[in-house]
């Protein structure tokens, strides 16, 4: 299987994707690879506070929300700044980092769900506060943003190599592609860092972490603030690819699909995370012509296909969740702890509790039932 | 005009729809430690199954309470078996995965049902016909319509008697030894698979009542109604302490009079420099602080976390 | 089990294979086929517009066929793109980029401001003539884009018409103002609050809510407090129509006027008997004093249902698009582009033609009045900037 070709390989063949996609499917799916790798960064972003940590975090839209009106802000007419790319990933990567951190500090008592429900609520004053406040436009958003640019080169035109025209989406694609590689080099190296073992131990038993003599507060912050991070440097690139932003591109909505994106495909693995993230991004497009497609064999709309292909990615979601509950692309480990468990020790089939190997604090084995019963 | 009564009364009405769409989450919550993220989108199927059923018998020139009676007859046996179905499909495999798992799954379910709808019911905002008497009260200088009247009497009946079934009933202990323990009750024969369903039939059944009351009061039907309503319910529910009954009755009353007189004095308090359209915002703060305060809800049990 | 996953596979073999089927068009024996694309939201809460945008330009394009036009000495035939964008940002440039892709001569949309911007980058890269039927958020056209043209009025011309005529038509002193903080809610109210209070009434209160609400008590009791002469609404119909009710039963006796997202039948239905005697404005004339008006809405209603807001200019939208291309005996946007620029044409919602931004030229808005659940043209106003 490992074969000492197969690095190589993967380096043609991602710098051969798009110009097989352009050919193949055409341009628009080259820009849908640009925003699935935008994706792919916050569900990597994500996965540092959900898969590594544990924290059940539902508002991080939000960070990707501070890291493109940063950029908005700083490099538009809309105050009459620009300020170069080398200026702005950083502030908007450290400004997020501050937003996490602030985020963080008033939720480190706090379990699972009603974490869940604190970020969530924080995601939502996130985008109320956008919409409402002038420096932010309010609900027009912010257009006219510069294209990113390092030194001379403008990402968003068209440039001439070797007698062929690359318009703005292959420039972002390359971009795009170094930075997703970056920030999984990044977490691959926390993952096996100090830090990232201590976060496990924080997720799979948060008390015994304690116990072991690890600041919990501080690790926990660390995570928002890593995670955030991430979120904000997808942010900034989001705001120069775009050009526009405005409220509505950061809704609950986007902070549940990055979830979806990290547990559908495997929390705490990189790989599978990368995976549920292209996929996602992408299979809400696939299914568009496979819903019009009715129309070709049955001559007749009997459902709607807008509709049929948001169904359709809806059953998706529920038939993998039930096919593979461990996500698509588990990491090993996780894996046979969860098939261990299977059939063991219940001679019941009922059973309302969450196996023990499990990723949210305070909720594991039996104490999760024991919490807070009916009435 | 006394304002603050006024702000207080709406706050409680919205607050008891609130509620009992919180009890929902927080029964389910209590049993098998699920945030059902489509619950909101069977109170949207109640809202909607009651709607056409009014429609047909108000076009025909019936009306007052009996009518929405007979959509609750039909409504409510269809979210119960909505919620089975959801239970059976989504959650049932899914009750030894890891935690998110069924959170991925309830949120599939969540936007399947609002396409379904979409195809059954159309895109348009429909109209919740105009069939109740619009007689209104006056108290101590504040307004309260009968429809306000009949929903705060409405979810404390259905709210009282909720409490016996838990409380007072075979069934109700059975309930709460399964959530206490499932494996034990199960030991002690307790068909834990049934009360589950059986949790989730109840729960759904309450969210087709709170459907057509928020129907009957705001007169306005859609696919997309139950996401927000779901998520101030859950909000709701973990206010008061996610997996308690009588928390997310506060939880509800509370959320809802915190939002109204937000809505209605911020713009006061802070001399207009934060109007009405930061209440969310309001709300949000007040939550965070009572999770701060009380990190499990207001009447949540501490959990003590065992090793 | 693992049945479905076969299935899911199967269906992504499907979905590879109609995709790359499609490229090649069944363009009949010297018949021209031209693509229009159409971008809506036909999914999330603000379907049921998209879905009627869809409508009235699926409408025009019908006409266009049935009348046989040649075009340059060829016949033509227009086929309607229509796509979902969600209302979302970043669906709607992913749609741009495929109608580019698939050459489509021109674009009726997006729905809303919020997808219209970022995607008139993507066309005007690309030379393709944009116009969008209800984006109203007037940045749109002042880009600096050639491509990009609307044909309703922006924002700032309604709501200063609108602040005007409560002033001096209604003669009300005090108002209070609400909007559902969109982009176009929030425009519209500040246009007329500015209007308003330059014509010399006082605005007692100014409250917002947002285009998801369903409760608006909570405002609508503060405004009670201030009992002011009329209150203006800046948000749409699905939200104007519940809050009538709510106004009616909490007692209050002030006139209501709200913009054009609250001026159709969706409102008349959802306010029901509380919405008698509520002022509401449409750009254009009436619709019924247009030449072609009461022809189409007879025709429109019968073949999809009441309008709910936007087809009419959508079906305008599309006509100006063909008559250009007519005009200019081309298909090509790169040949029929200035045409357009340059049109003038007699639409169903009002004379069309466009200024150096693209933006609609002057014209004028019509108020009406809701009476006997109907709506009864009010009064006309000229519109100047």
């Amino acid at each position: 299987m490992k074969s000492r070709y197969l690095p190589l390989l993967l380096v043609v063949g991602i710098a051969a994707l798009p110009f097989v996609t352009d050919i193949a499917l055409g341009r628009s799916w080259v820009r849908l690879l640009d925003f699935a790798l935008l994706y792919a960064m916050l569900a990597l972003g994500l996965n540092i506070v959900v898969g590594y940590a544990g924290l059940l975090d539902l508002g991080y839209v939000a960070f990707y929300a501070v890291g493109a009106y940063s950029y908005a802000m700083l490099a538009s007419p809309h105050i009459g700044i620009h300020l170069p790319l080398y200026v702005l990933l950083p502030t908007g990567a450290l400004l997020a980092a501050a937003f996490g951190a602030l985020l963080g500090a008033p939720t480190l008592g706090l379990r699972g769900d009603y974490l869940a429900i604190v970020t969530m609520g924080f995601g939502e004053i996130i985008r109320i506060f956008l919409r409402n406040l002038s420096i932010t436009n309010g609900p027009a958003g912010i257009d006219l943003i510069d294209p990113i640019a390092i030194g001379g080169f403008s990402f968003s035109a068209s440039h001439t190599l070797f007698g062929f025209t690359l318009p703005g989406i292959y420039n972002y694609y390359f971009l795009f592609v170094g930075l997703t590689t970056l920030i999984l080099l990044m977490s691959k190296r926390l993952e096996g860092s100090r830090i990232g073992r201590a976060w496990a131990a924080i997720r799979e038993d948060e008390i015994a972490a304690k116990a072991m003599g690890l600041n919990t507060k501080n690790l926990k912050l660390l995570a928002f603030a890593m995670g955030a991070t991430f979120g904000g440097i997808s942010g900034v690139l989001f705001a120069g690819f775009q050009g526009f932003v405005s409220p509505e591109s950061f809704t609950m909505n986007e902070s549940v699909m990055i979830l979806c994106m990290v547990v559908l495909g495997g929390m705490g693995h990189l790989r599978g995370v990368l995976l549920g993230a292209l996929l996602l991004a992408i299979l809400p497009e696939a299914f568009r012509p496979l819903a019009q497609l009715q129309q070709s064999a049955f001559d007749q709309v009997y459902l709607d296909p807008a509709n049929l292909r948001m169904l359709l990615f809806a059953v998706a979601l529920i038939a993998v969740m039930i096919l593979r509950p461990e996500g698509l692309w588990p990491s090993p480990v996780r894996k046979r702890e969860l098939h261990d468990k299977e059939g063991d020790d219940r001679p019941l089939p009922p059973s309302g509790q969450p196996t023990g190997s499990d990723s949210v604090p305070g909720h594991t084995g039996v104490s999760a039932a024991d919490a807070g019963g009916v009435a | 005009m006394d304002i603050f009564l006024q702000q207080v009364i709406n706050g409680l009405v919205q607050g008891s729809i609130y509620a009992l769409v919180a009890l929902g989450y927080t029964m389910v919550y209590g049993i098998i430690e699920l945030v059902n993220f489509a619950h909101g989108e069977v109170v949207m199927v109640g809202a909607l199954v009651s709607l056409s059923v009014i429609e047909r018998l108000a076009a025909r020139g019936y009306s007052g309470w009996t009518v929405i009676v007979i959509g609750l007859l039909l409504a409510v046996p269809a979210c119960i078996a909505l919620g089975l179905g959801i239970e059976r499909v989504a959650y049932r495999p899914l009750r030894k995965a890891p935690r998110l798992a069924p959170l991925i799954s309830a949120i599939g379910v969540s936007i399947a049902l609002q396409q379904l709808a979409a195809l059954i019911w159309g895109r348009n905002y429909l109209h919740y016909p105009d069939i109740l008497p619009k007689t209104q009260y006056a108290i101590g200088g504040a307004v309260i319509s009968e429809v306000q009247v009949v929903i705060l009497i409405a979810a404390a009946v259905l709210m009282a008697g909720l409490w016996i079934l838990v409380q007072r009933t075979r069934l109700g202990r059975a309930m709460r030894a399964s959530a206490q323990n499932p494996a034990v009750a199960g030991l002690m024969g307790v068909d834990v698979n049934r009360i589950i369903a059986t949790t989730f039939a109840v729960g759904s059944g309450l969210a087709a009542v709170a459907g057509a009351l928020v129907g009957a009061y705001y007169n306005v039907g859609n696919h997309t109604m139950g996401f927000l309503l779901g998520l101030k319910a859950f909000t709701a529910a973990v206010l008061g302490g996610i997996g308690s009954l009588g928390g997310a009755m506060l939880g509800g009353l509370l959320l809802g009079v915190i939002e109204n007189l937000g809505a209605g004095y911020m713009g006061k308090l802070t001399d207009g420099a934060v109007g009405s359209n930061y209440s969310d915002v309001f709300a949000f703060l007040m939550l965070v602080l009572v999770l701060v305060l009380r990190p499990s809800g207001l009447l949540g049990e501490r959990g003590i976390e065992k090793v | 089990m693992s049945r479905l996953l076969h299935a899911l596979f199967l269906s992504m073999a499907i979905v590879a294979v109609a995709s790359c089927g499609k490229a090649e068009s069944p363009a009949a024996s010297g018949e021209l086929v031209v693509k229009i694309g159409a971008s809506n939201p036909l999914t999330g809460p603000q379907a049921h517009l998209g879905k009627d945008n869809e409508n009235g330009t699926r409408m025009a394009i019908d006409d266009a066929n049935a009348q046989n036009l040649t075009i340059g000495g060829r016949k033509v035939h227009f086929e309607l793109l229509s796509e979902d964008d969600a209302a979302d940002p970043k669906t709607g440039t992913i749609i741009a980029q495929k109608f580019v892709d698939q050459k489509v001569a021109g674009v009726i949309g997006h729905l809303n401001s919020g997808t219209t911007i970022p995607a008139s980058r993507i066309y005007a890269d690309a030379g393709i003539p944009q116009i969008s039927p209800s984006a109203t958020n007037p940045k749109y056209t002042h880009q600096g884009f050639k491509t990009a043209f609307r044909v309703i009025p922006n924002d700032t011309l309604q709501g200063k018409a609108l602040g005007e005529f409560a002033t001096g038509k209604l003669g009300v002193k005090t108002v209070a103002i609400i909007d559902d903080t969109t982009q176009y809610g929030e425009g519209l109210a500040a246009r007329f609050e500015e209007a308003a209070k330059a014509s010399g009434a006082t605005v007692v209160t100014h409250e917002h809510t947002d285009d998801k609400a369903t409760d608006f008590r909570a405002i609508l009791t503060n405004v009670k407090a201030k009992s002011p002469d009329l209150i203006f609404y800046g948000g749409m119909d699905s939200q104007s129509g519940p809050m009538m009710k709510q106004i009616k039963a909490l007692g209050v006796t002030s006139k209501f006027l709200t913009g054009d997202g609250g001026c159709s039948l969706e409102f008349i239905t959802l306010a029901g008997a509380d919405g008698e005697g509520i002022y509401c404005s449409m750009p254009g004339q009436p619709i019924d004093k247009m030449p072609k008006g009461p022809d189409f809405m007879k025709r429109f209603n019968a073949k999809y249902g009441e309008i709910q807001d936007y087809a009419p200019y959508c079906y305008d939208a599309t006509m100006v698009l063909v008559q250009a291309m007519k005009k200019a005996e081309s298909t090509d946007p790169e040949k029929y582009l200035k045409v357009l620029a340059g049109m003038d044409y007699d639409g169903v919602t009002t004379h069309v033609a466009f200024d150096e931004n693209g933006d609609l030229k002057g014209g004028v808005i019509t108020v009406f009045q809701v009476q006997g659940g109907k709506l009864v043209a009010h009064d006309i106003l000229s519109s100047k900037p």
